[in-house]
């Protein structure tokens, strides 16, 4: 027996083993790391005896060489004739003229009909992605549902809030921070609406959309996990580094007699990256 | 036996005969570098095996439900049925854990051996005329399969693959006049809409593989048809193919091959972990992983992203978004110059004429330049996907990697392409007229007692450059 055949020999019986020992392995509850194995070496024993086989079993088959095209091209006037051909069937339609343009015009007007099935495949933008749930009085709470009083947050701390009753809202997700009053440099407009240095941002990134999971107390800056968009929160969370093209829009808030932290209103804009109905 | 009366039943009804034994006996051509096209196809043809193993337990539904299976951090939990499926299918169906394991590194091993495939017919000059239709469906299948990877690794309904896939929205929503449009026909509604699970999956196990399926079956068709392109043996003419046999060695070869790709990808999946989404937990809106990165394949897509300035334009009381240029005009204009790149080299240097030989990548210094640029702007794309996990690998602050990011995305490139120009320009010049050793002098003593000089006419340091083996010498363009 050559040494070839023993290695194709071997590959074959090492793959019939691992094949049938995986039947046991299966069949004794599995387990991902010996099926993946024993399945790498039953395909691997097969392959490796193919691939021997045929690179040294079969030294009388010798490369060959052959012309890349079975049949003689085609002259210039077959092609002259395929021409002729086509343009002459061209022609028999286009004699009828008036029949020619009313088939054009079904095919135009199918071509419209068939923008039915897709239209109903979304829903009508609308206004949705200018409005969030937040509304006048809106009261702020957590993940959990738990209200977020004027005591909730030490100073240089965060947390993701949202309107009651629409806990975990994709759009109306906000971050919520605390910070020393006196540094705020908020244009007037807004900043009755951070009372007591609490101040809330939309948590959607104005550049991809990636909810802002990081604050840094030292910068009071917010920055975005995917491409570190980073914004100020102190002045309006205009963004300072990264691709973020605009501010996040702020929620401007309210402590309320009963010491509960409300929304005055939706966000001073749309949330969000950027899109064409925006002005 | 059985042979003899198989060929009588097919010749009596379909006279095709000579159809088979010719096919039988047609060549291909033997080089290293012709078995990336066969990895991908192989990866592909796993990929369907193992992803209809997985279509028949995942549920592409992102209703809640209390988890209550076998994994402890996660009891108690509310996940989505479509998260809940991928679970189970990981933790409790036998086998399972394998199959999807082995799914995703097919997928990745696809993506990467149409890639290299990709590479080697560019620098061989592979596509050039008649070929540039198996080009174009070969750029089209590379966008296809990075689609089926997106598609594919949003559906467990991840926390990372929920980030992903906010991302696109984002993207699709950017396009002026119609984006908010598109992304509500697309994924149903304001980002997550509920009918996106269902969407990704149709596309995911139907569109794309359709597409892919069909593609591939027309390029091989291709392949077949006009003959594979060769490293032309010395002593015969273009117009003619060197190689083995189809039946049996090269059969039995390319089985062998498609074996062992499925023994790799089944070793991979049973031994080493990927997209371990229990460990990333559920999708909620209001939470991102961090570091997050893609499957490498969206990596440089990434990367454009994290290097774009923060460009918006307002134009008649419109907003052109941040992501259109840099994840929906720059690809666009990558792949659609990537397609093209037979037309625009057969312009560039006025050859229109039939080829069927492999070229060295010497013998186009230009060509050869272009597509090392390309591979260096990836590469540091790629660097730019992960400048977080980068940076706090090299110990710096992210702001500073990214300003240097930004200088090298467009020095290296022009730095490696002219390096990749010259080096190949140089190493066709010494094909063309090798270096030979100088020439010998001789003095000679003559009768009046001074010296005369002869140079030695050394035969190899005077021959006429001969023409290189594998094409003519043309000045670049």
């Amino acid at each position: 027996m050559k040494r070839s055949e023993r290695i194709v020999a071997l590959a074959f019986m090492v793959a019939t083993a691992s094949a049938l020992a995986l039947f046991v392995v299966y069949v004794r509850g599995g387990n991902p790391q010996a099926e993946g194995a024993l399945l790498a070496l039953a395909l691997g024993g097969v392959g490796t005896g193919l691939l021997v086989w045929a690179t040294r079993l079969m030294p009388r088959i010798h490369d060959e060489t052959q012309p890349r095209k079975k049949a003689p091209s085609a002259t210039e006037s077959d092609r002259e004739a395929t021409v002729e051909t086509v343009e002459a069937g061209v022609e028999e339609i286009r004699r009828r003229s008036f029949l020619s343009r009313l088939l054009l015009g079904a095919a135009g007007a199918l071509g419209l009909a068939a923008l039915i099935p897709i239209r109903s495949l979304g829903r009508s933008p609308g206004d949705s992605l200018l409005t969030t749930k937040w509304t006048a009085g809106a009261r702020l709470v957590t993940a959990d549902g738990t209200p977020v009083t004027s005591s909730t947050l030490e100073v240089d701390s965060f947390t993701t809030v949202f309107p009651e009753g629409f806990e975990g809202s994709a759009d109306s997700q906000a971050v919520l921070i605390r910070v020393e009053p006196e540094l705020l440099t908020l244009p007037p407009d807004r900043s009755a609406g951070a009372p007591d240095g609490l101040v809330a941002y939309s948590k959607i990134c104005t550049h991809a959309g990636c909810p802002l999971g990081l604050y840094l107390a030292a910068t009071h800056e917010l920055r975005c996990p995917c491409h570190q968009s980073t914004f100020d929160v102190l002045d309006g969370a205009r963004p300072v580094y990264g691709p973020a093209p605009k501010p996040l829009p702020q929620l401007l808030l309210e402590i309320g007699d009963d010491d509960n932290v409300r929304a005055t209103g939706d966000f001073t804009g749309p949330v969000g990256p950027s899109f064409w109905e925006e002005a | 036996m059985i042979v003899r009366r198989a060929v009588d039943a097919v010749d009596e009804r379909l006279d095709a005969t000579s159809f088979i034994r010719h096919n039988l006996r047609k060549v291909f051509p033997d080089h290293w570098s012709f078995m990336l096209g066969e990895l991908a196809l192989y990866s592909f043809v796993l990929l369907l095996l193992t992803g209809t193993f997985l279509s028949l337990f995942f549920v592409a539904s992102p209703t809640t439900t209390t988890y209550r299976g076998p994994y402890p951090p996660l009891q108690g939990q509310e996940v989505s049925l479509a998260y809940e499926s991928v679970l189970r299918l990981s933790l409790e169906v036998r086998a399972g854990l394998v199959m999807r394991q082995t799914h995703h590194w097919a997928a990745l091993v696809f993506v990467a051996s149409v890639t290299a495939h990709l590479v080697r017919v560019f620098f061989t000059g592979a596509f050039r005329k008649p070929r540039e239709l198996s080009w174009i469906i070969g750029v089209t299948l590379l966008v296809a399969g990075i689609g089926a990877g997106f598609t594919g690794y949003s559906l467990p309904d991840d926390l990372l693959s929920g980030t992903g896939l906010r991302i696109i929205y984002s993207a699709v929503l950017s396009i002026p006049f119609v984006g908010t449009w598109l992304a509500y026909l697309f994924f149903g509604g304001e980002f997550p809409a509920p009918e996106m699970l269902s969407r990704l999956f149709v596309a995911h196990i139907l569109l794309i593989p359709a597409l892919i399926t069909a593609l591939l079956a027309v390029h091989l068709a291709l392949v077949w048809h006009q003959t594979h392109t060769q490293f032309r043996p010395e002593g015969t003419a273009e117009d003619t193919v060197t190689g083995t046999p189809v039946w049996p060695k090269f059969a039995l070869k390319s089985v062998g091959l498609a074996f062992m790709t499925f023994a790799v990808l089944a070793g991979l999946g049973g031994l080493v972990q990927i997209n371990p989404i229990w460990l990333y937990g559920p999708f909620v809106p209001y939470s991102a992983p961090s570091p997050a990165q893609p499957d490498f394949y969206a990596g440089w897509l990434e990367g454009i992203l994290r290097l774009w300035p923060n460009w918006e334009f307002h134009v008649f009381g419109h907003t052109i978004g941040t992501l259109f240029l840099p994840a929906v005009v720059v690809p666009g204009i990558i792949f659609t110059a990537l397609a093209l790149w037979p037309f625009i080299e057969a312009r560039a240097t006025r050859d229109t004429a039939i080829h069927h030989d492999a070229q060295r990548p010497r013998e186009q210094p230009v060509r050869s330049g272009v597509g090392a640029a390309g591979i260096a702007f990836f590469v540091v794309l790629m660097l730019a996907g992960s400048n977080d996990v980068l940076a706090k690998y090299l110990q710096v602050e992210v702001d500073t990697l990214n300003g240097v990011l930004k200088v090298l995305v467009f020095t290296v490139p022009v730095v490696i392409g002219a390096m990749t120009w010259w080096v190949c320009r140089d190493l066709r010049d010494r094909d063309v007229a090798p270096i030979a050793r100088p020439a010998r002098t001789e003095f000679r003593r003559n009768v009046a007692g001074g010296f005369d000089e002869e140079e030695e006419h050394d035969a190899s340091a005077r021959a006429e450059p001969a023409v290189a083996a594998h094409g003519d010498r043309e000045e670049p363009s």
